[in-house]
């Protein structure tokens, strides 16, 4: 399995050659409670490095997405539409919700575990 | 005990209400009209007799708390009695019975009415001129920012940018965008008031205006409000007031002496308009003598005792609703303020703040009051601490005071503060029922305490206990997306079974 | 003083309490510079003389029996039956707060649960929310979805929309960036197409073909409706309307000169997430037990703050009430019959108008409901004298619209009866 990788808002990619995967971490998920949407584009859309691609949506709050890396969308998880509870129950596995085939470098700003549980651990209050 | 819905109640055998004939004779809508533009069948509206109507709302009725029967502690929404007269007159067939295109001479005392109405605001919060139409708070911001957006392009500037603190409502950000503006937020310090060094930080040639609520969202008084606003003005923008927590100041202090260059009302928290449940309420906005000229039109004007509906303003940034406003309420915030008069609004705001300070004081040793007091008409406390030992919420302590047949505090607001619980008394509560809120909160934080998992299945009093809202969310949106038949947000007639 | 409830003993007590000498210790945060000695207002009155003052305003104005009141114009007589006011008179309703706390809110719940199930079936369309201010924010707030929706940033106005609506729309419109266009035709750049049905003037429009028209140029069709001709007219759902939206003051509540009134608003479910305001759901406890929430929260301004589709954060709860109320009262058949009888008054009204000297139908060709446009000579004359014999004479829509001179619009309903039609009718022909 590839390394994991993490951005200070909170979502994780790994990648495979020119392929990555996108998710929301655990710290998101438990900050933002049960998910009960999920606002997602369609395969093919291009993003760049850190442009919002979506919304996630507990009861008491909203948040964007932002992909981590630059890419074309290749797949969007199909599942999350009826069991967005995946994103609680298993947020690095079957609560993936991008995968991009990559375009360009990866952004040098993507953060190691470490890195990030100190972010994770500045921001819990 | 809940009620079924009308439409569960509904029998096809109920006859119709007794309708007047036509008398005209003549053809009916089904021979005249073309069968294209008719309905093709029946709208799907209940049918039930008068007393099974009236008993199905009563029963209704006695599933709701009300200010007429419980406290509202809940900060931020200035839950005070509402006068039974104010009732009475807004009902006065004089003012009900009005059509809002009669001639302007038809209508002198309505005119009047909101003529003083705007004189008595302009009064209470230091401006020079109010518009009336704007039906709630969060449209009476949105038309002042419309009117901040005016201004600068009248000057040929390009302004931008809002600035909205971190403790602010929600409505600000929200009604700054839908004015076009770029929202940018300004920290709160250490103490629970805005940054100067934060705002010094963000303001700039692009800025249009800085929203601030004073007291603030903590129920603390910008100490520096006078530094703030000369800020503000020294880069050429403007100061917004957004008149949540107006309740604290009637009679001791005025937005616009404080600089303020438009301010809005809500007339459903501090002149005692009823809630309705949500609405309806109204929020007028006073400008100052640079802002008049935007104004929605029409404005009212009195030339030697006549009024008129002024439409000729070229620079008004148009009209925000139809007609005048929520006309009743004007009549009910009108007649508060003749029956209180200038010492009985500052009576009102003087005994709102020390109320909320007494209160203030009977909680300090069982819930966190992160800033320092004193506070204005309403505090912040926190129940953080029970979170974190115990795993009791803020969400579990307004439950449980439900329980205790009070409606709970704002909760979970201000963002800034952990486990929020946000109190504001009013001054039209009494000693003995602060005194017995106060008994209530200590006995829900012993609990807490002793026993922390019993408060997670309050309340057990009420008609139902707490409602799965993550499901019924997931529920709608499997609606939304086409995997379920049952759209949640709407009865829908039971599927009938093949004969 | 009124409803104030702390004694002088009171307040001492409870600073003594606190733990200071005075109010003065209370107020220290407020610069010395900013207090105020006292407000310039008169001092506090008595009830007596609070209402004596009031009812002085109210008796100043004239108002005009239901029954001789023939100016409709968006805001109608309708009888309204003693029980909706029966209903919003109730304390635990109209002193009640917005239902944050839904354990202790079932009952506002459940009438705005009930509210959207009743605009939803009259509109014919899947989910309506719990109401808005008034028939123009309504037409502004849909205008909106279809700008959020298509991404579009022009919408047309088709025929005679009530013009109050229009401006409104405009300042709106400006705030975002949208343009509104009156008449043409829709293109690429059109997010939707705005009609109302019947139209300002009371004539019926092609809403079908207004509705097809918007579709293909890819656009949203927002129909403007009037509840009550729901119970007669074809359905927005029906005929593949996007958004519905109208007044609902007809619904049980009395003119007052304009407000409050309430809004109604309801979309097909695509459209469902870009909704303004309030939505009530169902949801249960763990006992099982049925109950009703606010719902989609995570939509609305106090959560997504600047990126909500709308800043509004109430309804107009009360006036919802009162329209569920009515249209309860009235049932399906009940509200045919107060549309049919307006039908057939206002048509037989219309019919004797047109055969006074000089009088015309404005539209001879086009049909209508309730409410009917028709040329006049000396319009302003003939609105005077109908004055002085204490009827309200049709609106003069001249002042909106320079095509219109010499129009009024007349609207009869249920109240007007066949003897106020008689002396209306004898008045213009003495």
């Amino acid at each position: 399995m590839a390394e994991r990788r993490y951005t200070k808002t909170h979502e994780w990619v790994t990648v495979d050659g020119k392929h990555a995967t996108v998710g929301i971490t655990d710290f998101a998920q438990s900050q933002l409670g049960d998910v009960v949407f999920l606002e997602l584009p369609s395969p093919g859309r291009k993003l760049g490095a850190r442009e919002t691609f979506g919304v996630i949506e507990s009861v008491k709050a909203a948040s964007d997405l932002y992909s981590p890396v630059a890419g074309r969308i290749s797949e969007v998880n199909d599942k999350l539409a009826s069991k967005p509870e995946l994103i609680n129950s298993d947020p690095y596995g079957e609560g993936w919700i991008l995968k991009l085939d990559l375009a360009g470098d990866l952004p040098d700003d993507l953060l190691e575990e470490a890195e990030y549980k100190k972010v994770t651990e500045a921001s819990a209050h | 005990m809940t009620e079924p819905l009308s439409f569960e109640l509904s029998r096809p055998a109920v006859d119709p209400p007794r309708l007047p004939d036509p008398d005209v004779g003549g053809r009916g809508p089904a021979d005249i009209l073309p069968q294209q533009l008719l309905r093709s069948r029946p709208p799907g509206l209940p049918r039930l007799s008068e007393p099974e109507i009236m008993r199905h709302y009563s029963r209704m009725a006695s599933l709701n708390y009300s200010i007429s029967e419980n406290f509202y502690p809940l900060g931020s929404c200035t839950m005070k009695y509402n006068p039974v007269a104010n009732e009475a007159a807004a009902a006065l067939p004089g003012f009900a019975g009005l059509h809002p295109y009669q001639d302007e001479d038809s209508v002198q005392g309505a005119l009047e009415l909101m003529w003083r109405l705007e004189q008595a605001l302009c009064a209470i919060v230091g401006v020079e001129r109010v518009t009336l139409q704007p039906a709630a708070g969060a449209h009476g911001e949105w038309t002042a920012l419309r009117m901040i957006a005016a201004f600068h392009h009248s000057r040929k500037e390009n302004r931008t940018e809002v600035l909205v603190p971190d403790s602010a409502h929600g409505t600000n950000p929200a009604s700054a965008a839908l004015s076009g503006f770029q929202v940018r937020e300004v920290k709160s310090g250490p103490d629970g008031r805005i940054s100067l060094a934060d705002l010094e930080s963000r303001l700039s040639p692009r800025t249009a205006a800085l929203m601030l609520t004073n007291p603030n969202t903590l129920g603390l008084f910008e100490r520096e409000i006078l530094d703030i606003a000369e800020m503000v003005h020294a880069t050429g923008a403007l100061l917004y007031y957004d008149g949540a927590n107006l309740n604290a100041l009637m009679g001791i202090c005025r937005p616009g002496d404080m600089g303020f260059d438009a301010v809005h009302m809500n007339l459903h928290k501090t002149f005692t308009t009823p809630h309705g449940g949500g609405g309806p309420g109204a929020g007028p906005v006073g400008v100052k003598a640079d802002l008049v000229p935007f104004l929605p039109a029409p404005t009212v004007e009195r030339t030697n005792g006549h009024l008129k509906l002024d439409y000729k303003r070229p620079q008004s940034i148009g009209r925000v609703r139809s007609f005048y406003g929520n006309f009743g309420m004007l009549v009910r915030a009108y007649t508060y303020i003749l029956a209180m008069g200038g010492d009985g609004l500052s009576q009102a705001s003087e005994d709102a703040v020390l109320s909320a300070n007494y209160l203030r004081k009977l909680l300090e040793n069982d819930l966190q009051m992160p800033h320092e007091g004193p506070c204005m008409h309403e505090f912040v406390a926190s129940a953080h601490n029970l979170s974190t030992n115990g795993g009791v919420r803020a969400l579990d302590i307004a439950k449980a005071l439900l329980d205790r047949e009070f409606y709970a505090p704002t909760v979970y607001f201000p963002l800034v503060v952990s486990e929020a619980i946000m109190v504001e008394p009013t001054e039209t509560e009494s000693k003995a029922t602060l005194d017995a809120f106060a008994g209530a909160v200590k006995e829900i934080v012993a609990q807490a305490r002793s026993d922390p998992q019993s408060l997670h299945e309050e309340p057990k009093k009420l008609p139902v206990g707490r409602l799965d809202e993550v499901a019924a969310a997931r529920r709608i949106n499997a609606y939304l997306q086409g995997q379920s038949e049952d759209p949640v947000l709407r009865w829908k007639a039971p599927e009938k079974r093949p004969e | 003083m009124p409803y104030l409830v702390h004694s002088p003993e009171d307040r001492t007590a409870m600073l003594e309490t606190i733990g200071v000498r005075s109010m003065e210790d209370l107020l220290v945060d407020i610069p010395q510079t900013l207090r105020l000695d006292s407000l310039q207002l008169a001092a506090g009155l008595s009830e007596l003389e609070t209402m004596s003052q009031v009812s002085a305003l109210a008796n100043r104005n004239r108002v005009y029996p239901d029954r001789l009141t023939f100016r409709g114009g968006g805001i109608y007589r309708r009888f309204i039956p003693a029980a909706v006011a029966a209903v919003t008179s109730k304390p635990e309703f109209y002193t009640a707060y917005t239902p944050y706390q839904a354990e202790a809110s079932q009952g506002t719940l459940q009438a705005i649960f009930e509210f959207q199930t009743l605009i939803a079936e009259l509109t014919a369309l899947d989910v309506a929310n719990a109401s808005l201010y008034d028939g123009a924010t309504a037409v502004a707030e849909a205008a909106m979805m279809a700008y959020v929706h298509t991404g579009r940033n022009e919408v047309l106005v088709a025929g005679y929309v009530h013009p109050e609506y229009v401006q409104v729309l405009r300042v709106f419109g400006e705030g975002r960036g949208i343009k509104v266009r009156k008449g043409g035709e829709p293109t690429k750049k059109t997010a939707a197409v705005i009609f109302q049905q019947p139209d300002f003037l009371g004539l019926l429009v092609d809403a079908p073909g207004l509705t097809q028209a918007a579709h293909n140029a890819g656009a949203l069709a927002i129909a403007c409706v009037d509840p009550i001709s729901l119970a007669i007219l074809a359905p927005p759902g029906e005929y593949g309307a996007d958004i519905a939206v109208g007044e609902g003051q007809q619904l049980g509540l009395p003119p007052s000169f304009g407000g409050p009134h309430v809004g109604f608003i309801a979309c097909h479910k695509e459209l469902v997430r870009k909704l303004p305001g309030r939505l009530v759901g169902t949801a249960h406890d763990a006992q099982g037990r049925r109950g009703f929430v606010l719902a989609l929260a995570a939509r609305e301004q106090h959560i997504r703050r600047e990126k909500a589709t709308s800043n509004i954060c109430t309804n107009h709860s009360l006036c919802a009430l009162a329209a569920a109320v009515y249209l309860t009262y009235m049932g399906p058949y009940g509200l045919r019959q107060v549309a049919d009888v307006s039908f057939r008054r206002a048509h037989s009204l219309a019919e004797r108008l047109a055969e006074l000297p000089g009088w015309e139908l404005a539209f001879p060709d086009r049909q209508f409901l309730n409410e009917f446009p028709v040329r006049v000579p000396k319009a302003p004359a003939v609105l005077r004298k109908l004055a002085r014999k204490g009827i309200l004479g049709g609106l003069d829509v001249h002042r909106w619209y320079r095509e219109l001179r010499g129009v009024l619009t007349f609207t009869c309903t249920e109240v007007n009866d066949a003897r106020a039609i008689d002396e209306l009718v004898a008045v213009l022909e003495s």
